[in-house]
Parts: structure tokens; C-alpha cells; sequence
């Protein structure tokens, strides 16, 4: 055990083995007197969507910089194992948890390089593999043929990616212009350059049209299904969330409420009574009836 | 730029005639200026020149009263203003004529600059003022990989001009090395210095490192002002060896060896030293050059541009901030560090005088008139701001007033820049996959 605190990394194939993708325990988060995140714990796997839900201010988003380093959690332990490798991401800076855990994450406020093109965006993304063809930048400099093919290779994933969300016509435009559907669709593809193994995705469907939203849900599967990765999503669309996830978390005031499939999820009345307060529990509002009902009849 | 001579409410839009007047007295005093301003007259000593500002004045304020009667005329007398486009057209006109000057503006102001010293009017005047003017191109050159290109706001550039000025000085002094030997080792020393520098102040952003790397500039400057065995303080380093070539010296006679004029047959002229220096900074600043645009579509400048951009989102795709800022203004301050290396050797003496903070604040005024990032737009904020006031040096204590004037004009006039526009470092080859790829179809 000793060795776990010299390197944050430690092999135990084994071990490892069939364990989850992620795992938080005991996660807290405090600042100053406020608990953000209380004594959290679930577990995310490979293959599958996990929703994080929970009202405004729940800490959801809290969770996230938690899990990529932006906040030191004040207690708590986040394993995350890629092909049998154990990284404890409360340990490792920002940077790194993206370098070498390969958890990468989109932002609630998008945050592309604005001043960018398209392209540029996707190919900033594949950094750390281009400096490693580049020999620290002297290949490069020197336009060698090895860091020739790399960029190439590069350029070809960003292409796969820009035909994915339909971009591919618009790669030069600077970012910034996108509109703001296509925008987060370029977050997302950014991340997904970075060969993630986790993908967290904050509020990915706000803002966006109905037929962007059902894009987003195709994007979202596809990238479950066909690069077997794990995505957390955090998200306040229910008709998305309901869709496309294969596993639930309801946080409310930091705490975890409720963990399960969607339908178990959905009828829990913990989360019912966090969403629309004590006193009205067993009346819900019309629209979110109505919602769940069209929900529960479609998938019939 | 479309100008809107009435608001909404059709009542007329002031502030908006009145920077439109001003951009006009501004067009009309850079074409009166040459043409109406300087006349050229006989004088006992030669060929003189007559300025004649009142009429100058006079043109500019034609132009302006004429601009505005024009603009009443839109706003009054029916027929609409023709107005621009789209912004989108503009700016892709803007961007297809931006390319037009890199693709042969660029090379046409090489080819100028390599001819200049052999056309007629470069005599030892215009060559010094070319020398200066090329100096101060290099050093915007390299701020720009600094404050351009990784967006970090370095008041303190000087600090790095004065160790390559004092590295070649001190290490020529004492080991009696070359000039082509000391100007890397200079431009190392700079670099190093950078990182020293760097390491502890990249972490703070925006204003704190401007104000810590403007300290770290004052602090360079006073400890060469102090440390008076080291450096001779505030009398400089006098004595600086000049540069040779392969070996030639540019001297009347020298004891060892010949010197260039007579190693190639020539009259002895003063001359010849002045133009090789211009050759040298020349050299000099072209590397900078095509080092930076080489960079700048290497991963590294990719990086420094989108950290610039946004930090947080570099350190969520796994970009290594400190590294990056790091190279950033270690490869800034190396090239500092040559050029002041040069300035060090072209005018053979030193002292802490050349490095205030004024030098900072030229160098980045450089930078942001021309445009944050552009490398064209250093050449012509160098050539105005320097050239400028080179040329001007008549109008003497008004000359500063006039400059000050000028750039608030052109903050107003273009608040990004003389040309902030900004090219992709690489573009999405056409697919060579035929159009029914199975990647498509999915998503819509
Ligand atoms: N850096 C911080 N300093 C202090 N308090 C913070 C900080 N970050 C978050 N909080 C607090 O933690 C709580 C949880 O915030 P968080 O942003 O995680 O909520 P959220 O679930 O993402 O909400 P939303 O749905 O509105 O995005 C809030 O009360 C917030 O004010
Ligand atoms: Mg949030």
C-alpha cells in the first residue's frame, strides 16, 4: 500500500480486471462553510451514458472539476482504470488527468479557442501525440517526414470527427461563428480527440433545438457503441437523459439521492420530492406528467 | 466599415460623422503630407527641403469640413449612403487581400529590404534609420511569439534586449570571442533567463504578470546599474568589438590580418561597416521571422494560440501550461537577447540608459498597433513608430504629441490592430475518400 502514495499510478491487472470504469468514493467537496458535494459515491462503467441529475446548485458540476482536477476534493478517493492501469485522479493535476488518465470533459460555458478555425480546434486537441511525433518541436522545425505523417494523421481523425457532426464543410470557419448548436457539437468532438476512456459531458443539450437535441442523442450513442467508452452526462433535459442513459445519479444539495436505471430512477420518490419540493410530492406539475408520460408511451 | 449617419429614431448619429471625418482628415494628411508638405528647394549647401504645415493643415481641414458637409448631404438630402455588404463579405474580402499581401507583399519588402543599401538614396542617414527601424522589427518579432501568439502581457521585454546587450558585451570583453561565437551564447543567456523568470510568475495572469514582469524589467535594469564591477554601471560598457566578416574587420588597417577593403580590392569607406551591420540585422530579423511563422504551424504554436484563447480548456485537453507558456518566452526572450546582442555591437557601447521601460512600451506598441500576432503588421507599426519618429525628429517636442494622437486615432479607427486578421496555420485537404463514405449519414 505504501507504494500507492509514491505514484499515483499503479498496476494491478488482476485486480483491475472487470472493476468499474470510474469509481468515486466518499467524494466531499467543501468551500469555506459550504458542502457542495457531501460523502458522494457511485460508480460509472465502460460502454454506457451516466446521467448526473439533480436541481440547480446541486454540485453536479462540482463533481466534474472534482474528477478532472480543476477542484483538489477535500475527501474522497476517484479510481479511475484504463486497461487495467489505476489512476487516482484526486492526486494528479489537471493537465495530466487529461495527458495520462484520458478523461476528457466539456465545459457548462463552451469554451472552444474562439479565434480558431474548425480544424485547428480539433488538431490543438491531439497535442500531446503531434509533440511527441514533433521530438519536442525539433522534427518539426525541420519538417521531418515522421512529423509530416503524424499531422496528416491528425488532420484525417479531425476529418472523421467533422463528418460526425456534420462539420466538415465549415472547417475553416473560425469557431467563434459557429452557431451555438454546432458549437457544442465541436466541444464534444474536441474531447473525443483527446482518446478519452471517460467523457463528461456538462449540459450538452442546453440550448439546443429539439432536432439538434435528437443529433446530440445519435452523436452520444454513437460514441458509446462504437468507441466503447465511458460518457457521464450531466443534464437538466429529461427527454434526454431518459433516452439515451444507461445508469442514473440524482444528486440534491450535494448528497446522492438516488442511483439506478432511468425507470427506477424516474419513480423514485426521493427524487420526485428533490425535483418539486416536500409539500406538493404527489402532484406534479402537468408539463413533466405529460413528459413522462409521452416518455414511458414511446419506448412501449 | 458601415457608418450609419442616422440612428433608428432617424435622429443623426454624431459620434459616428465625426470618426468618419476624422478617418477622412487622417487619409488626407498621410496623401498631403509627402505631397503638399515637403518641397524641395536650392539652398547654398545643396538640395534643401521646404515643410510647409499650414498647407498641410489647410488640405486636412478641407477634407474634413468636405466630409462632413457630405455626410449631411446622406443624412439630409435622400439618396442612402451605398453601405457595405455583409459583415461576413467584408470579411472575407479582408481575408482574400490579406493573403494577397502575404502571399506577395511579403516577399516584395524582402526583396526591397535586401536592395535597399545599393539604391540611390540609402546614404549612411537612411541606412542607420533602416538599421533602427529593423531592430525594433525584430524585437516586435519577438515579443509577438510572447504577447501575440501565447497571450501573455510582458512589459519587461527590455530586460531580455539588455542581458543579450551586456552577455555579448561582457563575454567579449573578457574572453575576447567573436561576435558570431557570443551572439548565440547571448541569445542563450536571454533564453535562460527567461525561464528563470518565467517559472515563478506564469502562473499569474493577465494584469499580475504584466506588473511582475514589468518589476523583473525595472530590477534587471538597476542591478546593471549597481553592480559596478560587473557591469561598470552607470558608465556602461564601452569599447564593444565590432563584427567581422569571416574574419575581415572593418577598420582602415588592422594588425592582424587584412581588413575587408583590402581583402577585396576596395576604396576604404565608413560606409561599408554600416551596410554590413544593415545585412546583419537584417539576417537577424528574417530568421525571427520564419522562425515564428514555422512555429506557429508546429503543435507548440498551436498550443501558445489556444492558450491565448482559453487556458482552462488547453488544461482540460491535457496541454501542459507552464511548459507551454515556458517555451513561449524562452524562444521570446532568446531572440531579444539577439538583437541585443546587436544593438550592443553596432553601437559599441552600452549602459543601463538604453533599457528603461520606455523600451518595453515601445517594443509592445509595436505589437498591438500592428496587430496582435500579425507579422506584417510589426513591420508597419515599426516603420511608422520608429521610421516615424526618426523622420519627424523637426517637429521636435510636438513630435511625441503627434504620435500619441496617432495611435489613440488608431485605437479607435481599428481597436484590434492594423491587421488583426488572423490566417488558419493548416486547412482541411479535400477528402480523397469518394462521397458515399460510410461515415456519413447517422446524425441528420
Ligand atoms: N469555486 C467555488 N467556490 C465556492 N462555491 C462554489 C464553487 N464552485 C461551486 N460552488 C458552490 O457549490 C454548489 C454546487 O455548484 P455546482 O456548480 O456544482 O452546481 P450544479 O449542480 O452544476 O448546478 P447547475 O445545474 O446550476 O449547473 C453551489 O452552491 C455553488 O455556489
Ligand atoms: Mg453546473
Amino acid at each position: 500500500m505504501i507504494g500507492l502514495f509514491a505514484d499515483p499510478r499503479v498496476a494491478t491487472a488482476a485486480a483491475a480486471a472487470d472493476a468499474a470504469l470510474l469509481s468515486v468514493e466518499h467524494l466531499t467537496m467543501r468551500f469555506g462553510g459550504l458542502v457542495a458535494i457531501d460523502d458522494v459515491s457511485f460508480h460509472a462503467a465502460r460502454r454506457e451514458i451516466t446521467a448526473i441529475i439533480g436541481p440547480n446548485g446541486a454540485g453536479k458540476t462540482t463533481v466534474f472539476n472534482c474528477l478532472t482536477g480543476f477542484y483538489k476534493p477535500t475527501v474522497g478517493r476517484l479510481t479511475l482504470n484504463r486497461e487495467g492501469t489505476l489512476f487516482y485522479l484526486e492526486r494528479m493535476e489537471d493537465f495530466r488527468i487529461a495527458q495520462e488518465a484520458h478523461v476528457a470533459r466539456t465545459f457548462q460555458n463552451i469554451r472552444l479557442f474562439p479565434a480558431m478555425s474548425v480544424l485547428e480546434n480539433l488538431v490543438v486537441a491531439q497535442h500531446n501525440a503531434l509533440m511527441r511525433a514533433s521530438v519536442m518541436t525539433f522534427a518539426g522545425l525541420f519538417g521531418l517526414k515522421r512529423y509530416r505523417d503524424a499531422e496528416k494523421a491528425a488532420v484525417e481523425k479531425a476529418r472523421y470527427w467533422l463528418e460526425r457532426i456534420n462539420l466538415a464543410d465549415r472547417a475553416d470557419w473560425n469557431a467563434g461563428n459557429l452557431p451555438y448548436g454546432d458549437q457544442r457539437r465541436l466541444e464534444i468532438a474536441r474531447a473525443m480527440c483527446t482518446e478519452p476512456v471517460l467523457l463528461c459531458l456538462d449540459e450538452p443539450a442546453a440550448g439546443l433545438n429539439p432536432r439538434e437535441s435528437a443529433e446530440l442523442n445519435e452523436l452520444l450513442r454513437f460514441i458509446r457503441d462504437e468507441h466503447g467508452i465511458g460518457v457521464l452526462l450531466i443534464e437538466h433535459d429529461m427527454s434526454v437523459v431518459m433516452e439515451i442513459s444507461d445508469h442514473v445519479i440524482v444528486l440534491d444539495y450535494g448528497r446522492k439521492i438516488a442511483d439506478g436505471s432511468p425507470e427506477a430512477v424516474r419513480s423514485d420518490p426521493n427524487v420526485i420530492k428533490a425535483y418539486l419540493g416536500e409539500d406538493e410530492a404527489d402532484e406534479l406539475p402537468p408539463e413533466i406528467v405529460a413528459d413522462l408520460e409521452q416518455k414511458t408511451g414511446g419506448e412501449a | 466599415m458601415a457608418t450609419h449617419v442616422r440612428t433608428a429614431e432617424g435622429s443623426l448619429d454624431l459620434p459616428a460623422i465625426l470618426k468618419d471625418c476624422l478617418m477622412t482628415g487622417l487619409v488626407v494628411f498621410a496623401l498631403a503630407a509627402p505631397i503638399i508638405g515637403l518641397r524641395t528647394i536650392d539652398t547654398p549647401g545643396g538640395l534643401g527641403i521646404d515643410y510647409r504645415f499650414d498647407d498641410v493643415a489647410f488640405a486636412v481641414l478641407a477634407g474634413i469640413v468636405g466630409r462632413f458637409l457630405l455626410n449631411l448631404y446622406w443624412a439630409y438630402g435622400g439618396r442612402r449612403r451605398p453601405k457595405a455588404k455583409t459583415e461576413e463579405i467584408a470579411g472575407g474580402r479582408a481575408g482574400a487581400f490579406m493573403k494577397k499581401v502575404g502571399l506577395y507583399g511579403g516577399p516584395a519588402a524582402i526583396l526591397f529590404a535586401i536592395a535597399m543599401p545599393m539604391l540611390p538614396f540609402a546614404d549612411r542617414y537612411t541606412l542607420d534609420v533602416a538599421i533602427l527601424v529593423l531592430t525594433y522589427i525584430m524585437l516586435g518579432w519577438g515579443l509577438n511569439i510572447v504577447v501575440g501568439l501565447a497571450g501573455l502581457l510582458d512589459l519587461g521585454y527590455v530586460a531580455f534586449y539588455a542581458v543579450g546587450a551586456y552577455s555579448y558585451a561582457l563575454i567579449a570583453a573578457h574572453f575576447d570571442w567573436s561576435f558570431w561565437v557570443c551572439l548565440p551564447l547571448a541569445g542563450l543567456f536571454a533564453a535562460f533567463f527567461g525561464v528563470i523568470l518565467g517559472f515563478p510568475v506564469l502562473r499569474l495572469r493577465g494584469d499580475y504578470l504584466a506588473i511582475v514582469t514589468l518589476g523583473f524589467g525595472e530590477i534587471i535594469r538597476v542591478v546593471l546599474l549597481n553592480w559596478y564591477e560587473f557591469t561598470g554601471g552607470p558608465d556602461g560598457v564601452s569599447g564593444v568589438p565590432r563584427p567581422s566578416l569571416f574574419g575581415l574587420e572593418f577598420a582602415r588597417s588592422s594588425s592582424d590580418g587584412p581588413t575587408f577593403h583590402q581583402f577585396f580590392g576596395l576604396e576604404f569607406s565608413s560606409l561599408h561597416r554600416i551596410v554590413f551591420l544593415y545585412y546583419v540585422i537584417l539576417a537577424l530579423a528574417l530568421i525571427t521571422n520564419f522562425v515564428t511563422l514555422r512555429l506557429r504551424k508546429l503543435p507548440i504554436g498551436r498550443a501558445w494560440e489556444a492558450l491565448r484563447e482559453d487556458e482552462i480548456a488547453c488544461r482540460s485537453l491535457g496541454i501542459n501550461p507552464t511548459n507551454t507558456k515556458l517555451t513561449a518566452f524562452a524562444i521570446g526572450a532568446m531572440f531579444g537577447g539577439f538583437a541585443g546582442s546587436f544593438f550592443a555591437t553596432r553601437q559599441g557601447f552600452i549602459s543601463p540608459e538604453s533599457f528603461t521601460f520606455i523600451e518595453s512600451a515601445v517594443i509592445l506598441a509595436i505589437v498591438v498597433l500592428g496587430g496582435m500576432g500579425s507579422q506584417i503588421g510589426v513591420v508597419i507599426a515599426a516603420i511608422f513608430l520608429i521610421g516615424g519618429t526618426e523622420v519627424f525628429r523637426d517637429l521636435e517636442q510636438y513630435r511625441m504629441l503627434a504620435f500619441g494622437g496617432a495611435m489613440v486615432l488608431i485605437m479607435i479607427w481599428k481597436p484590434r490592430g492594423l491587421l488583426a486578421h488572423r490566417e488558419p496555420t493548416l486547412r482541411l485537404p479535400p477528402s480523397r475518400k469518394p462521397e458515399a463514405a460510410p461515415l456519413a449519414g447517422g446524425a441528420s
